[in-house]
């Protein structure tokens, strides 16, 4: 075992201690606690936890290595994945925290009507596992890379730490090892990158350092004849990055794990002060991707330009074990450098580098010690592990609560609904492991499309249904299934998926991006199909003009 | 969107007898708010970071192309802004309509 193992095996072992003994601490006994958290999380903390549930093994593994990849283009995560918690804060989670129950189909089923709710829970369950799987790979991947264990071995460690946590303590176990969570996966992120900020250009704020090598980095991409680095539109056309971008927020403001976080503070108050908590943790993570994508871009080129294939620096020989490495057999200098498979296979690159080990491997790229390299694995479990468990309790309140107890069994116990939960949790974790070890494409690539799906269905009606009382059942329907169909029809003309051949993009919108134009659909069918019908009931009416305000007047206000 | 659908009779007991004009008040207040502050998130992200990012990055700040600091740093740190304000906006208008919460969370207090 090396020293970066032992290391790494420290740090795993010690954060999964933590989390194990945080839900044995935070058990619960009512449905209250398991979906909910017991409505009782400070506002700080819930950020924290917002936070961890958020950046997922995308976030942590990938979004700095595919920013690198992509130059200027890469602010379509960046963006895309910050600035839709401005809409979740002002246009969602307060309502929805006053409105104060437990899931979002929930929500929706007292809004328009128990079809709805049955298509939204039905809809939640398929978005939450096309994310799921993401997590899963990403923490196999950090396994296999660290600690040597093969992947799927990796997967089942890390669910069953989930599993036990999130079985027992449910919402309540989940919140508070996602608090801890935040913490080891943002020291993991953030030192590294100071590290190499201040090594690199003597100023340890990598958000403001990085800027210094900006034009040495265009120069050396000219020299690999790659574009320049902070050139716009160079990997997208500017339409598209513009819809990508909206996608990624307004699929942020409708993702049903993100969502329910929000149910989970104390008042109406705290959520509101829970999103700016939450913006300002993740925050920190979002604004220092770019640099650490730069920075290793930079030492990357820097170190292989023109060096013989059997010269190239260590941590090349370390990566190539996994795959995630290649050198060109036939190269004898490295001359040029791809992140694309199809390019590399086609002997027109020297030298393949897969985008989730630039966060992976940038420690030892900048020659940091053992430790650090340690620490990273740990961050990089934590933050799979967090986003993972969240969705899981989506999939399983969806199935338990919004399901099985109305179609099923209408006069569960409070005893017996905590243990179907607890059942339903179990076998989403199993099905998470198997996906886990055969994921269908690369990490950051499944969960985009999950937001697209998120985006053309829920957002829109959620947002009608709080700000329009004259949006009926009737139309939410219509609209969430048209939303649908539009996105998910056009992702499968442009993707080789369920065997379907790929047909190239319409207007260059690619299948990333349509859940903009989804959402529109979702918007206009279920305004016009609500006004065609008539309107919902007063109580409906009134139930919408009650969560607009955060509690009854004050009887002494002047 | 348009709000106009008549509030139904019958709501909670409007405090002071006053009726519910304050509701009407509170809620407009509470939109304009939103608008301003989604334009300023529309403008600086979409805007400046993507629409008008080539001409900003005739301009470079410490190194860096304003257009690509929108896109990359920028937007992000308007975001936080964003949210804040309109979290001390909406404590202040909560208490000015006496709707806010008695139970104390949240906030930096």
């Amino acid at each position: 075992m090396s020293e970066t193992q032992v290391w790494a095996l420290v740090f795993v072992a010690l954060s999964f201690g933590v989390y194990i003994y945080i839900a044995w601490r935070s058990r619960v006994r009512e449905t209250k606690g398991f979906f909910v958290a017991e409505q009782n999380v400070p506002a700080v903390a819930n950020g924290a936890a917002v936070a961890a549930d958020w950046m997922s093994a995308a976030s942590f593994i990938s979004m700095a290595g595919l920013i690198a990849f992509l130059g200027s283009d890469g602010s379509i995560y960046l963006m895309g994945w910050t600035g839709g918690y401005v809409l979740l804060a002002l246009l969602l989670a307060p309502y929805l925290r006053k409105w104060g129950k437990f899931t979002v189909p929930e929500f929706v089923g007292d809004r328009f009507s128990e079809t709805v709710r049955s298509v939204a829970a039905v809809v939640a369950i398929i978005v939450s596992f096309t994310y799921v799987v993401g997590q899963m790979a990403g923490g196999g991947i950090v396994f296999a890379r660290f600690l040597e264990i093969p992947q799927a071995g990796g997967v089942a460690i890390a669910a069953a730490v989930i599993f036990t946590y999130a079985v027992f303590g449910g919402m309540k176990g989940i919140t508070w090892t996602q608090v801890a969570q935040y913490t080891v996966l943002i020291v993991a992120y953030l030192i590294p990158a100071w590290a190499v900020a201040n090594t690199m250009t003597g100023i340890p704020i990598p958000q403001v350092s990085f800027g210094q090598i900006l034009a040495e980095l265009n120069e050396l991409q000219a020299e690999f004849g790659l574009d320049q680095y902070t050139q716009a539109f160079t990997a997208r056309p500017q339409i598209d990055v513009f819809l990508v971008t909206m996608a990624l927020m307004i699929g942020t403001a409708g993702l049903p794990h993100v969502i329910i976080r929000f149910y989970t503070t104390k008042s109406v108050r705290g959520s509101r002060w829970s999103a700016l908590w939450a913006l300002v943790f993740i925050a920190l993570l979002y604004t220092t991707a770019p640099a650490v994508g730069a920075f290793t871009k930079f030492n990357l080129l820097d170190g292989v330009q023109g060096q013989a294939v059997d010269a190239l620096p260590q941590w090349v020989q370390n990566w190539q074990a996994t795959g995630l490495v290649s050198v060109s057999e036939t190269s004898e200098t490295v001359n040029s450098v791809t992140n694309n498979a199809a390019v590399f296979a086609a002997g027109d690159a020297d030298l393949l580098v897969n985008n989730d080990i630039l966060v992976l491997a940038s420690p030892e790229i900048a020659g940091l010690p053992a430790p650090i390299v340690g620490l990273v694995a740990a961050g990089g479990l934590a933050a799979a592990m967090s986003t993972a468990a969240g969705l899981l309790l989506v999939i399983s309140s969806s199935v338990s609560h919004d399901l099985y107890f109305r179609y099923v069994d209408h006069h569960a116990s409070e005893a017996r609904r905590l243990g179907v939960s607890r059942i339903a949790m179990g076998l989403a974790v199993l099905v998470a492991i198997y996906f886990g070890i055969n994921p269908p494409a690369f990490v950051a690539q499944v969960v985009a499309f999950a937001f697209g799906l998120a985006a053309s269905t829920f957002f829109p009606i959620l947002v009608l249904g709080v700000f329009w009382k004259r949006a009926n059942a009737t139309g939410a329907v219509s609209g969430m299934i048209a939303g649908l169909a539009f996105t998910a029809t056009y992702m499968i003309y442009t993707l080789e998926v369920f065997g379907t051949s790929a047909n190239p993009h319409i207007l260059g919108i690619s299948p990333e991006g349509i859940g903009t134009i989804g959402a529109v659909v979702n918007l206009v069918v279920t305004v016009v199909v609500s006004l065609a019908t008539r309107p919902p009931s007063e109580e409906v009416q009134e139930m919408v003009e009650q969560i607009r305000y955060p509690s009854e007047r004050e009887e002494t206000h002047a | 969107m348009s709000d106009d659908v008549v509030t139904p009779e019958g709501g909670p007991p409007p405090a002071g007898g006053e009726g519910n004009g304050w509701r009407k008040e509170y809620w407009r207040k509470n939109l304009r708010l939103m608008v301003v502050l989604l334009i300023v998130w529309f403008a600086v992200s979409f805007g400046c970071g993507i629409i008008f990012v080539e001409q900003l990055n005739q301009v470079v700040i410490a190194g860096f192309p304003l257009g690509f600091w929108f896109a990359q740093q920028g937007s992000i740190y308007t975001f936080i802004v964003l949210i804040l304000v309109y979290a001390v906006r909406m404590d202040r208008l909560d208490r000015e309509y006496g709707v806010h919460e008695r139970n104390h969370d949240g906030g930096l207090t």
